[in-house]
């Protein structure tokens, strides 16, 4: 099982599942925050809306696009 | 309701129509099929930016922006002072900068010529090599829909979701068959104005537009290529120009496109490529930047580029306030005060000759 980290905090999750599987399985459904400080998170899960945006590794990227690698340095809300 | 006047078309050049003739003490009912500051109003960047292509356009964005700063717009209106810096790619833009700056000098605007090396200190995301560039500080940025609504509120008009079928010898006739009497009509509809007045001489001009994720820091100014004159004007062919603005949000709107001809308003894949393209050559940090929605408007475009602003030669009490292509929302005050002092006959700051519909349209 890789283990990833969420804001600072490990996480072993399954192989082979988006990000975003990964966090809502830990029951995590917010991503990220709005300019009017509203909590955001999936809604089409297919990369489309793009709500569900957070940072992974340094860089804002879709947590439904992308697959948990081991090592892995998950941070919520960053912006 | 026996209205003075009736506006067609509740955009952001309708709506400044419609406060500026409230004020004048006239009723004014707007109407729009699709609501408030729904076409190119939504569409646009919102830059209100002085242009000096030529003396009828430097005059109207001049004064425009002389009442933009007028106006007491609510936060969410978004404006924000962020200037205007013309960047230069190489010696002859440079030139070009220094013969820009002596116009606004002479119009007491203020134009500084920025070096190399303060460009850099300035936007430190531009990438190296650049000559320089042209900094015009008073130039702004608005959320253009939220300055319509506001300007509509402001002059408490009547303000109605309906489409107009046609446009009658004072008045104008609704899709549902309802006539509307009006001493005056005005007709600011952008690029839809020809489909009640076919003979206007007004091409849709398709742009493309696109909005990042937060990046609060990675520019200041609206920064905007020299050779966007040369791409933006007198040519058919479909051109794209580095255009980026930093919005009070962080993010970053990254334009911008010219095409003609275009089939639909479907996102074309090849010119945002170029678009894109172009902005990261200039901003290389842009590259690593996560794009989260694209759009397309179109802009109503004249022969020779300037607006058509005054009363129609043949049709009873019709004045035009339409066909302001990429500048609609810098000039809509101005044009507002145009159309004011047509209806009213009360004189007006700015000379109407260039922007007469009747006038000869020499080709830009």
């Amino acid at each position: 099982m890789p283990e990833i980290q969420v804001n600072g905090q490990p996480l072993n999750v399954k192989a082979g599942i988006s990000v975003l599987a990964a966090l809502q399985n830990q029951g995590i459904w917010t991503t990220r925050t709005s300019v009017s400080g509203e909590p955001r998170g999936a809604l089409c899960g297919m990369g489309v809306c793009f709500e569900c945006r957070l940072q992974v590794d340094g860089k804002i990227q879709k947590a439904c696009q992308l697959m948990v690698q081991q090592g892995m340095k998950v941070v919520l809300d960053a912006r | 309701m026996n209205w003075d006047v009736v506006v067609v078309g509740a955009g952001i050049v309708g709506a400044a129509c419609a406060h500026r003739l409230a004020h004048a003490g006239m009723n004014v009912l707007v109407l729009d099929e699709k609501g408030i500051g729904e076409g190119a109003t939504a569409a646009g960047m919102g830059h209100i930016v002085v242009m000096d292509d030529n003396e009828p356009e430097f005059s109207l964005t001049h004064h425009s922006q002389m009442l933009w700063d007028t106006l007491d717009l609510p936060g969410d209106a978004e404006r924000v002072h962020a200037g205007t810096l013309w960047v230069a790619s190489d010696e002859e833009e440079m030139e070009g900068a220094t013969r820009k700056q002596s116009g606004y000098l002479q119009r007491d605007l203020k134009a500084e010529l920025v070096s190399a090396k303060a460009l850099q200190q300035l936007e430190p995301h531009l990438r190296g090599g650049l000559e320089g560039g042209l900094l015009i500080p008073n130039d702004s940025v608005v959320y253009p829909p939220r300055v319509a609504a506001f300007l509509l509120e402001q002059s408490g008009v009547e303000v109605r979701k309906v489409a107009v079928s046609e446009i009658l010898d004072q008045g104008v006739c609704l899709t549902s068959g309802e006539k509307i009497p009006a001493q005056h009509v005005v007709l600011a509809t952008g690029v839809k104005s020809v489909q009640l007045i076919p003979e206007l001489p007004i091409r849709p001009r398709k742009g493309h537009l696109a909005i990042t994720d937060r990046m609060p820091g990675l520019l200041k100014h609206q920064l905007v290529e020299l050779s966007y004159l040369k791409s933006a004007h007198g040519s058919d062919l479909d051109s794209v120009a580095f255009n980026v603005q930093p919005r009070s949000t962080g993010q970053v709107l990254i334009g911008s496109s010219r095409q003609f001809e275009a089939p639909d308003g479907k996102v074309d894949f090849q010119i945002l490529g170029r678009m894109l393209k172009r902005a990261t050559a200039f901003m290389p940090a842009l590259h690593d930047v996560l794009v989260t929605r694209v759009w397309t408007g179109f802009r109503a475009a004249t022969p020779d580029s300037l607006p058509l602003i005054g009363p129609h030669p043949a049709r009873k009490g019709l004045v035009l306030a339409t066909g302001h292509e990429g500048l609609g929302i810098t000039t809509s005050l101005g044009t507002a005060e145009l159309v004011c002092s047509h209806i009213t006959g009360n004189p007006c700051a700015l000379d109407p000759r260039p922007y007469l519909p009747t006038r000869e349209v020499a080709h830009a």
